[in-house]
């Protein structure tokens, strides 16, 4: 155990920082979650990508800079140390680029990473359907092969920004027959196809931020498949279960607002004091993100030492979701009775933005597989309980 | 950047898991709890022959040299097994101690290589803790005199029984005269001493709490698995999975943060303090957590004197304010992290950057 930066993990971090310090936008981007914010938030991504400082873990040739899991830890530190922008492109980056790493073909790769590094291309998933939420094994749209194409019917939903999203990727039915997890692919489609139409949900913040997908006959070239016909549960599940849940919310995206919570605490106190639990709560967030971030160091050295992490993954998404909410409903409960004020509101003295970010945070024990599901996998894969 | 343990240590760890779930059963422990003494020589002397007593002492006095890290998997294992006070207050907190007592005391490399053959108890009095633990057997006790250390041997000491839930517990009050004799450092030279006992005493419960926790979950999970009602094992129940993915969530997040305090302390870090305070909040959750939710899915049976359950879950209740409460934990961590200079934000986990 050394819990010591190298000098070239630091100089990392200094390089980082520097360039944030002289590249992050003047003025704070609009919503990612509007057309106009969406477009914003594109440039910024090329911007950090020319900088190879988008997806730094991915290999130099694909538009990264080969850094490990630790200097990819340090990069969001402090990314998420100098409040830099969200990360518009994170569903392609981070969920479907590591599944393309271990199961695209060379010519997948090349074709697709360096341009999902640069954001020229924006991507949306489609997993969920109208019948198939937390039993996604209960997927129907189907892909039927016709020659060297799929031909995809049916609906996707709770597409984030597909909208706005130039591709999509996700679980279809290529085996007509088959039941629960067989006869799945994993398909890329582009949402420009003939047969695609989008149609926008608007979510309780009143913005479009996400989507039902419509297949209406719709073409997929054979190439456009990750893996085996069939295979498509086991691409999905496979990929590196822990890494893409802990590249999705890295500790330092939690470590940032509980510091501003501490501050909102500090700068109300006499006021927030008036109830004794709410510096308890704030006390406890503090140590819940502290210990999120421990345990990523943890895997990351446990991975390192060629360690596998399995079901621990669905705790992870347990912690953090919880943490988000807590942290945003303690800031709300020191805002009091502004904390109801939307930012266009004049007397609204919330320059940080929690109120989106508790209306956000209730979605977080909900996507990404409810914590339900998780309290599930975890039960019955690592402590071994019999299925129900 | 390295945040695991070697596979020597973790084979360590594993050496003395094996060791204490033969010799010490749940069923030899309920006998020798029995007892006036409640301690059992026999195996004391079998836990030093592993190298436990040895483990932190270091190697010019016959000892392994290892330190809070490698204890920090230790005490989970004591935890675990429901080992009693004496060991880690003598092999850990006390061995701390008195390596830190200055060269000029003339007993002090003897009372090392004695803890290190496992020939000594030694208990502790630190003023955090009301009662003292297993003074009554020590062959002596380390006091606190108006700051002083003093090492009082055990004829030189009365005490008082007071009786606890954990029937493994027992904790002394004692009556002596601090004399010149008995003195060992003063009161300027004994202030970090103190302080750095009380950080690894709340250390040392840290870890056995995770271990508790750890102990009552496998039961609970052993349980619900074989106990069948409406025709399946209410193991299959969600409700029931539900409570025990929360103690196991509750677990896998607390030991890092156990990690992280051993280390601070053993490095001498600037939030050691913070740390470790944090690890005995962490773990006490976890621990307390375990209990109220074993409890729950063991049924009317986790409330009986028979089922093993209660064992450990007495002992949570009793070390979870033990070595500091939960106030006394919760006022530190409040101290350091409102405080101008706190340590906040991305960047910070392991150091000010």
């Amino acid at each position: 155990m050394d819990l010591n930066y190298t000098p070239r993990q630091q100089a990392f971090r200094q390089e980082v920082r520097a360039w944030l310090k002289d590249n992050l936008p003047a003025q704070k981007l609009a919503s990612y979650d509007t057309c106009e914010g969406f477009e914003q938030h594109r440039e910024w991504e090329r911007k950090l990508f020319d900088a190879r400082l988008s997806m730094v873990m991915w290999p130099e040739e694909l538009g990264g800079r080969g850094c490990d899991l630790t200097e990819w830890l340090i990069f969001e530190e402090e990314y998420y140390g100098a409040d830099a922008p969200m990360r518009v492109n994170q569903n392609g980056q981070l969920l479907l680029g590591p599944t393309l790493m271990e199961f695209g073909t060379e010519e997948q790769k090349k074709r697709f990473l360096p341009r999902m590094a640069a954001s020229d291309d924006m991507w949306a998933q489609a997993w969920s359907e109208p019948n198939a939420g937390s039993d996604m094994a209960a997927i129907s749209s189907k892909a039927i092969r016709d020659g060297d194409h799929y031909v995809i019917n049916g609906q996707k939903t709770w597409s984030t920004r597909a909208i706005y999203a130039d591709w999509a990727f996700g679980l279809f039915r290529s085996d007509a027959d088959s039941k629960r997890h067989h006869g799945l692919s994993f398909l890329m489609v582009p949402l420009d196809a003939e047969g695609v139409t989008i149609r926008p949900i608007k979510a309780l913040n009143g913005k479009d931020a996400f989507a039902e997908i419509f297949f209406d006959n719709v073409r997929v070239p054979v190439e456009n498949r990750i893996g085996e016909e069939g295979s498509g549960w086991h691409v999905a599940m496979a990929t590196a279960g822990f890494e893409r849940g802990l590249l999705l919310r890295s500790p330092a995206r939690f470590q940032q607002p509980v510091r501003k919570l501490v501050e909102l605490y500090k700068a109300n106190q006499a006021a927030a004091d008036r109830d004794p639990s709410i510096r308890d709560a704030v006390m406890d967030v503090w140590a819940g993100a502290e210990s999120y971030a421990l345990s990523a160091y943890q895997s990351v050295g446990r991975l390192a030492r060629g360690e596998k992490i399995g079901a621990e993954s669905s705790i992870n998404k347990i912690i953090w979701s919880e943490l988000d909410l807590k942290i945003h409903e303690t800031a709300m409960r020191i805002l009091g009775a502004r904390g109801e004020l939307l930012s266009s509101a004049p007397q609204n003295q919330d320059d940080h933005g929690w109120l989106e970010g508790f209306l956000f945070a209730q979605a977080g024990p909900i996507y990404a597989g409810a914590n339900e599901i998780q309290r599930n996998i975890i039960a019955e894969r690592m402590l071994g309980l019999p299925k129900a | 950047m390295d945040f695991t343990f070697t596979d020597d240590e973790r084979a360590f760890q594993d050496a003395i898991s094996r060791f204490l779930m033969t010799e010490a059963a749940p069923e030899a422990l309920r006998e020798i709890w029995e007892t006036d003494a409640g301690r059992s020589p026999d195996l004391r002397n079998k836990m030093a022959e592993q190298g436990l007593t040895a483990l932190s002492i270091p190697e010019e006095a016959g000892g392994l040299g290892m330190g809070d890290v490698v204890w920090s998997l230790m005490t989970q294992e004591l935890g675990y097994y429901g080992i009693p006070d004496s060991l880690a207050d003598t092999a850990y907190v006390s061995a701390g101690l008195i390596a830190a007592l200055p060269e000029t005391v003339a007993d002090r490399n003897g009372w090392l290589e004695q803890i290190a053959e496992g020939s000594i108890r030694i208990a502790v009095g630190h003023p955090v803790n009301p009662l003292v633990a297993d003074a009554h057997l020590a062959d002596f006790t380390l006091l606190n005199h108006e700051g002083e250390i003093h090492a009082v041997p055990r004829s030189l000491i009365d005490v008082e029984h007071n009786a606890s839930i954990d029937s493994s517990r027992r904790l002394c009050r004692v009556m002596w005269e601090p004399s010149n004799s008995t003195r060992v450092a003063d009161a300027e030279t004994g202030a970090p001493i103190w302080e750095e006992a009380l950080n690894r005493g709340a250390l040392s419960v840290a870890g056995q709490l995770l271990g508790l926790a750890q102990r009552m979950l496998d039961l609970s999970v052993d349980y619900v698995a074989q106990r069948k009602q409406f025709g399946k094992p209410i193991g299959s129940f969600q409700a029931v999975k539900h409570h025990l993915a929360d103690v196991a969530s509750k677990i896998e997040f607390a030991k890092p943060v156990l990690y992280r305090a051993a280390y601070s302390l053993q490095h001498g870090q600037a939030d050691a303090a913070l740390h470790i305070s944090q690890a005995h909040v962490a773990c006490a959750e976890a621990a307390h957590l375990a209990a109220r939710h074993g409890i729950q899915v063991h049924g009317a049976m986790g409330y009986t004197w028979e089922v093993d359950l209660q064992m450990f879950m007495k002992r949570t209740w009793a070390l979870e304010s033990s070595w500091g409460d939960r106030a006394f934990h919760k006022a530190r961590i409040s101290a350091a992290i409102f405080a101008d200079d706190a340590p906040l934000g991305p960047g910070q986990t392991f150091g000010r950057s």
